[in-house]
């Protein structure tokens, strides 16, 4: 068994017939998914199809009511330790940002470090500056989120999520809420984040990005996970109807 | 259709200059019109029409030192009332021989709230600390003595105006944890929790303040044990700090509830606790939102700490009424009253101003 696991890949996030219902509204259907340490899923689809509640399911900003959902080898369960452990590993990027307005960047990036890993303000703030270089708004500092563009929030809101040194990274439409000029900013940075390795998924449908990182694409549609596949498979050969009509509509006619 | 393009980049000039001066801006804003003349003109004479005799009798014609009735010949205010009652209407029936302690607790809370106010005073957080615990030993133990050689002073001693604080005080500062936590137990998810914060907070704003001082003074002492007895004082402000939470709890409530979900989720995402959440990222927001309904609900209480005096306890206004009513004194009601007017609107007028200050310095552009 050792050797067996040895040479099977690591999973990182693995998702057994997940359902979820918001009252009668069946949201998730028997969802699978395994994703291995290192990968980078990309996730599609039309609008009100699950992703979100998908992706939230994984650190339980929502709660599945059946099935089994595995993170870094945790089980999600209602044991509180268990959902603590696992947000202490999984970060996740919103839409909306949700950078803490009354707080400074450098605030905001150390609140976690500090008051949930326990780390001291002055090592704290040294791992915040080295990330918010890598997000290339080290001189942003000191200024209040409502004084920076979205696209710097957005660079923002990566460099908090990093901090905590997180070993897998959610991301659910990072780019649908920034003007046409800023997406590109954030989309580098998220590049660059999967070329150093990170696991992650991300909820977009900027296909540039999932041709040039993703391992594949999963389609979901009304619940389900319907298609999944390499990214140029999957742009370029879709195999389900919905796909087919999903990628003509966001393609453009 | 032309094609349109341009090569010159235009720049940017300074707005056309509006008419500045007190000149203009009277002409601008009480004299643009025929109508709006008329209405300033009408309104000043008015006000002057009304304001003259007031302050006639009120600092022109006014006695202001004096040591009896019989002092008070010119006709106007006699403010030689307020003179030789004011160490009566200041702290009640305290001691003479300990007045001194009451200056040196009201000293030290000028001082410190000075400290905690004022832009610029290093080691806030330390002063933060002394305000909120240090502070209230302090002065419990100076006002109320029987420790470190201080004559014992019994509550019923305390009267006036430091009666009016130790309420107000003791009611703010006890109520705002209270109601925090209240606030939170409304909104949680726990039925039970949830259940009990909404009981006591509908109940207690369901009954008039007037009413629960008189459960307070009148009723519980039913419940108590025989021979049990629990300071007068102390029972008012147990009451009067429940009646105050409820209200301060509906009012952060409301603060919570501006709050948009993706901060609560943010956090939680982080992997802050509940607490920890709440701590740094919700109730900062939250409570800044609704500093002008806790300021509110502040000035109302300060207000209300009034009705004490149908318990039996003597504060500002009572000990005022007290002492118009004997029959030395008989015919002062008028200076009576607008001297507790005037205290009373100092100190509301004082947090009404702090609170704009505050919310001023919060503000950070969103
Ligand atoms: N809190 C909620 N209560 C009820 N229905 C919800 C809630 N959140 C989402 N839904 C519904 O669940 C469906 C899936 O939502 P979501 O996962 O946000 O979709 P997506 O992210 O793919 O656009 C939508 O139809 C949405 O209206
Ligand atoms: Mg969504």
């Amino acid at each position: 068994m050792e050797t067996a696991t040895q040479t099977k890949p690591e999973i990182a996030v693995s998702l057994r017939d997940v359902n979820k219902w918001y009252g009668e509204f069946h949201v998730l259907k028997n969802v699978n998914l395994d994703v291995e340490r290192g990968q980078r899923i990309v996730i599609c689809g039309p609008s009100g199809s699950g992703k979100s509640t998908m992706i939230r399911c994984i650190n339980r900003l929502e709660e599945h009511q059946a099935g089994q959902i595995i993170v870094d080898g945790i089980e999600l369960n209602n044991d509180l330790k268990n959902i603590d452990q696992i947000r202490r590993e999984v970060g996740m990027v919103f839409q909306h940002f949700n950078l803490f307005p009354h707080l400074t960047v450098l605030e905001n990036c150390c609140l976690a470090p500090m008051w949930v890993r326990k780390i001291p303000r002055k090592e704290a703030e040294a791992t915040a500056m080295e990330y918010l270089e890598r997000v290339k708004i080290p001189h942003q500092a000191k200024k209040f989120p409502g004084q920076l563009s979205g696209g710097q929030q957005q660079r923002v809101a990566i460099a908090r999520s990093l901090c905590m040194k997180p070993r897998i990274m959610l991301f659910d439409e990072p780019t649908s809420a920034l003007d046409p000029e800023m997406i590109k900013e954030v989309l580098d940075t998220m590049i660059e984040l999967a070329e150093s390795g990170m696991t992650m998924l991300c909820v977009t449908h900027e296909m540039g990005f999932a041709k040039t990182v993703a391992d594949s694409v999963i389609f979901m549609d009304a619940g389900q996970i319907i298609e999944m596949n390499t990214p140029d498979e999957f742009f370029n050969h879709p195999q389900h109807e919905r796909s087919k009509l999903f990628l003509s509509q966001i393609l453009g006619h | 259709m032309q094609a349109f393009i341009t090569r010159e980049t235009l720049p940017s000039l300074p707005p056309p200059s509006t008419l500045k001066g007190p000149i203009a801006w009277m002409r601008q804003n009480l004299f643009s019109s025929v109508g709006n003349s008329i209405v300033t003109v009408v309104l000043v004479l008015g006000i002057l029409a009304a304001l003259i005799p007031f302050i006639n009798w009120a600092f022109i014609k006014a006695d202001w030192i004096g040591t009896s009735r019989d002092d008070c010949t010119s006709g106007g205010a006699c403010w030689v009332f307020v003179y030789v009652h004011l160490k009566l209407f200041m702290v009640g029936l305290y001691p003479e021989s300990e007045v001194w302690r009451t200056i040196l607790v009201g000293a030290i809370l000028v001082v410190t709230m000075a400290g905690l106010m004022i832009k610029g005073v290093p080691f806030k957080k330390y002063i933060q600390i002394f305000a909120l615990i240090a502070f209230p030993i302090i002065a419990f133990i100076l006002l109320s003595g029987g420790a470190f050689g201080l004559p014992h002073v019994e509550t019923n001693f305390w009267g006036g105006l430091l009666l009016t604080l130790v309420i107000a005080i003791v009611g703010i500062v006890a109520a705002f944890p209270l109601g925090i936590l209240l606030a939170l137990g409304r909104r949680s998810s726990m039925p039970i929790v949830k259940a009990i914060c909404v009981v006591f907070i509908e109940v207690w704003r369901g009954v008039p303040l007037i009413t629960v001082l008189f459960m307070s003074s009148v009723m519980l002492p039913l419940f108590l044990p025989e021979g049990m007895e629990i300071d007068k004082l102390l029972r008012a402000l147990v009451g009067i700090t429940l009646f105050q939470s409820a209200y301060l709890a509906e009012v952060v409530r409301s603060g919570l509830q501006a709050i948009p979900k993706g901060q609560y989720e943010a956090a939680n995402a982080l992997g802050l606790t509940y607490w920890q959440g709440m701590y740094k990222v919700i109730l900062p927001q939250a409570l800044k939102i609704v500093i002008p309904g806790i300021v509110n609900s502040f000035i109302s209480l300060f207000k209300d700490t009034s009705l004490v005096l149908i318990i039996g306890l003597f504060d500002l206004l009572a000990t005022i009424q007290g002492a118009f009513a004997s029959p030395k004194w008989l015919g002062y009601a008028i200076e009576g009253y607008l001297f507790a007017a005037l205290v009373y609107w100092v100190f509301c007028f004082g947090m009404s101003r702090y609170s704009q200050r505050v919310e001023r310095s919060l503000k950070t552009t969103h």
